[in-house]
């Protein structure tokens, strides 16, 4: 990384003179620097408004950059280690259907871990790819999906070698790694491309004693939620690739669905975040990490609660650790994660990022302040104290649920369906998306058996209150199922 | 040359004091503190310029804070007081002999080292053998305690700032579970006055009522901070403060005071129509 270049951030410098220019505005968008939208003006801010502007010569173009958008993704590119660097305002969903539509067209076999975010197999039903997965290891104790081990892989790539790429969680929302160098240097010997799902990991770029970052192990390509750690706009990304990939074939690919009105605002951010990160990313991540480890320590001092750490290392399914993820598995307090998340919103006024059957996980990042950590730590000792139960009986104990798929992802979505009861539904091949949001792994995806195991799963999910999305109904009560193919 | 500190009560409302000299002013890890020299209120101590405590004044709020509850039950041997750097409430409780402890959670020591230094009037306890000082964010302190305590004294500052975890949920429940079976906590309750803490005091009552099976409010004159009609919470697990008030024993001890009375402790509990509406309506 070139401190020197990082200093400097193109898109943020264009728009301070732009805005200084005080240029007559005859083009879009027509509320003309907030003039014609006075509520909003004064709720956003004039600055704001000012420079929510549209592609103009000075000011580069997001689907074809020539000037300052190109030196910022130039420099983006440098600050991540990587050939080159996109940036994307259609969320890290964009930049992970980008990855895979950039190496995969229909009938090609992607090898995945289920426990993929609904992004990675949407991009199969757009494009038509087929996946071929590889079970994560679970932890039996804490129900959780883990990374994928290298015999896994190994062997799902021997199996299947004219398979096109490999996609990898890095880290997985609980903030697991699987061995991501040896995945690279395996799948490479074997032509086969490695995309990752940084959507969680933003950080391993910039701060010290973390995780291996994908550009870092040598992967083709990365999809990076600037926006969830990084400081960035929600809905603000970076697409990354290495050295095995054209990115002007990328840029193609992603032009066919991104927008032509890239928002200046997230463009900024993520201009701005990324100089942030470069030149203060360490001091950040150290707070951050320092803050997690108090929190991890101070909770499991609590009792009954267990807030994992590095301790679960096991080279295998957990090659490595994110210390900056505050994961809490709730079950020994009687409790389903699900249940201790709205208790804390409800009861305590405090957000956390989701709970599942098992566990909820809190975002700690450098935004926190002590105080705020205390009173999670406090809040979770009263929980405890008022709601927590001895009795784990009728609790769930298992979170994976092994799919057998029926049908390619694209061919069930797209086939005649009929509207059954989710619990009538047992057996027949699911035509449409169930999970619990967030964390967004589909429980059910397109082409899959659906079983009685996901049928009670789906069920308890919904009486412990998680919020089920992906299906038509937006009841989910009713399940897409497939009639005929 | 004309010097005063103002500060502003709302954004439309003032209260200044003309200031002779400054004595203190510094940046700490958690606030800034400034003491001053006035003619009118004595020595001042202001955190991030809010009033904090006067010298003219002071006895008022430290005589409330610590007397109602220690006449509720004069026979208390171990108080927790969270806050409180000027030392003021460590005070007046250590005139109390059937106290035997007191633990002190202030979280910034530069509060502590300054009073000492520029307000020896209510920092003269500090240095007492029976108090013990603890430099550390109060909610993780009380986090830590079960059935240890007979009174909890929260005196802090603003439900904004550092002190903003005082007047949660949780700190409250931690303090129930602190306290002994017969445990009172008194707090401080800022005012119903002006709109802007209203509300925040509209909740923090409620979360104290959803605590403690008796949470009263009660209050006092204190001329110098917003509006000059001051409230304390006085919450418990057993005792009522008005029916338990053991006048008698407290008057036995012939304590004096300057603005507590056992007459005025039933009386500070009839509160003014407008504060009791407030705290009535749903939060």
């Amino acid at each position: 990384m070139n401190l020197l270049l990082q200093q400097k951030a193109p898109i943020f410098e264009a728009l301070k003179r732009h805005k200084g220019n005080r240029v007559v505005p005859f083009d879009v968008p027509g509320h003309k620097g907030g003039r014609g939208n006075k509520e909003l003006t004064e709720f956003l801010g004039e600055n704001c408004m000012k420079v929510d502007v549209n592609s103009m010569k000075p000011l580069d173009n997001l689907c074809h950059p020539t000037s300052v958008i190109r030196e910022a993704e130039q420099i983006a590119a440098d600050a991540f280690g990587a050939e080159a660097a996109f940036f994307i305002v259609n969320g890290t969903t964009a930049a992970v259907q980008g990855m895979i539509m950039s190496v995969c067209k229909t009938g090609d076999k992607v090898i995945m871990p289920r426990n993929v975010h609904r992004s990675a197999i949407n991009a199969l039903v757009v494009c038509g790819a087929v996946p071929v997965y590889v079970n994560p290891g679970v932890n039996k104790e804490l129900g959780i999906p883990l990374g994928m081990s290298l015999e896994e892989v190994k062997k799902a790539i021997l199996e299947n070698p004219e398979a096109k790429a490999i996609l990898v969680n890095n880290p997985t929302y609980y903030g697991i790694c699987s061995d991501l160098r040896g995945i690279v240097s395996f799948a490479h010997e074997h032509n086969v491309k490695v995309l990752v799902d940084e959507a969680h990991g933003t950080h391993f770029y910039f701060g010290e004693n973390m995780p291996v970052s994908a550009m870092a192990a040598g992967a083709d390509m990365a999809a990076v939620s600037m926006h969830k750690t990084g400081g960035s706009l929600t809905q603000s990304s970076f697409l990354l690739c290495g050295e095995g990939i054209n990115p002007q074939h990328v840029r193609q690919v992603l032009n066919l669905t991104q927008t032509t009105s890239g928002s200046y605002l997230l463009l900024v951010s993520l201009d701005v975040a990324r100089k942030n990160l470069s030149l203060n990313g360490k001091e950040i991540f150290a707070k951050t990490v320092e803050y997690a480890e108090y929190a991890r320590q101070e909770i499991n001092k609590l009792g009954g609660y267990y807030a994992f750490g590095n301790e679960l290392i096991d080279y295998d399914c957990i090659f490595d650790f994110d210390p900056t993820k505050l994961s809490v598995h709730t079950r020994n307090v009687g409790l389903a994660g699900i249940e201790v998340y709205d208790l804390l919103r409800d009861e305590y006024g405090i957000q956390i990022e989701f709970g599942d059957i098992s566990n909820f996980l809190a975002i700690i990042s450098a935004g926190d302040r002590a105080m705020e950590i205390e009173r999670l730590i406090a809040s979770l000792s009263e929980i405890k104290r008022l709601y927590g139960k001895n009795d784990k009986s009728g609790m769930f104990d298992h979170e994976y649920i092994n799919p057998e798929v029926v049908i390619a992802p694209q061919q069930a979505f797209y086939s005649d369906k009929k509207s059954l009861l989710i619990k009538k539904s047992v057996g027949q091949i699911c035509g449409e998306f169930v999970m619990c949001y967030p964390p967004g792994i589909p429980i059910l995806a397109p082409g899959e058996r659906i079983t009685e195991d996901i049928v009670n799963y789906i069920l308890y999910a919904k009486e412990k209150g998680c919020l089920l999305t992906g299906t038509e109904d937006m009841a989910v009560n009713n399940i897409n199922i497939v009639e005929r193919v | 040359m004309e010097l005063w500190y103002t500060e502003n009560h709302t954004e439309e409302a003032r209260f200044s004091i003309k200031i002779d000299k400054q004595l203190v002013s510094l940046q700490s890890d958690f606030q800034r503190i400034d003491i001053f020299e006035s003619g009118e209120f004595g020595r001042i101590l202001t955190l991030d310029g809010y009033l904090m405590v006067t010298e003219k004044d002071e006895f008022i709020y430290h005589d409330m804070i610590t007397h109602v509850p220690m006449a509720v039950n004069p026979s208390i041997r171990k108080v927790l007081v969270i806050g409180a750097g000027d030392g003021g409430t460590v005070r007046e409780l250590l005139r109390y002999p059937a106290i035997e402890h007191i633990d002190m959670v202030e979280i910034d020591e530069e509060v502590v080292r300054v009073c000492k230094e520029f307000l020896p009037r209510t920092a003269c306890g500090l240095t007492d053998p029976k108090v013990h000082l603890y430099f550390e964010d109060g909610l993780r302190y009380v986090r830590g305690k079960e059935g240890e305590y007979d009174l909890i004294i929260v005196d802090s500052t603003d439900p904004f700032g550092p002190g903003e975890g005082l007047f949660t949920k949780e700190f409250y429940g931690n303090c129930y579970r602190a306290l002994k079976e017969d445990g009172i906590l008194v707090n401080q309750h800022e005012s119903m006055y002006y709109s802007s803490y209203a509300a925040s005091m509209r909740r923090a009552h409620k979360r104290i009522q959803d605590t403690f099976p008796i949470a009263k409010v009660y209050q006092a004159h204190i001329p110098t901070y917003p509006s000059g009609h001051w409230l304390f919470g006085f919450a418990s697990k057993k005792y009522d403060p008005i029916k338990d008030l053991k006048a008698e024993d407290w008057n036995k001890l012939g304590l004096k005071t300057r603005y507590y009375n056992t007459e005025l402790h039933l009386g500070s509990f009839a509160i003014p129509n407008y504060v009791k509406e407030q705290l009535e309506e749903e939060v």
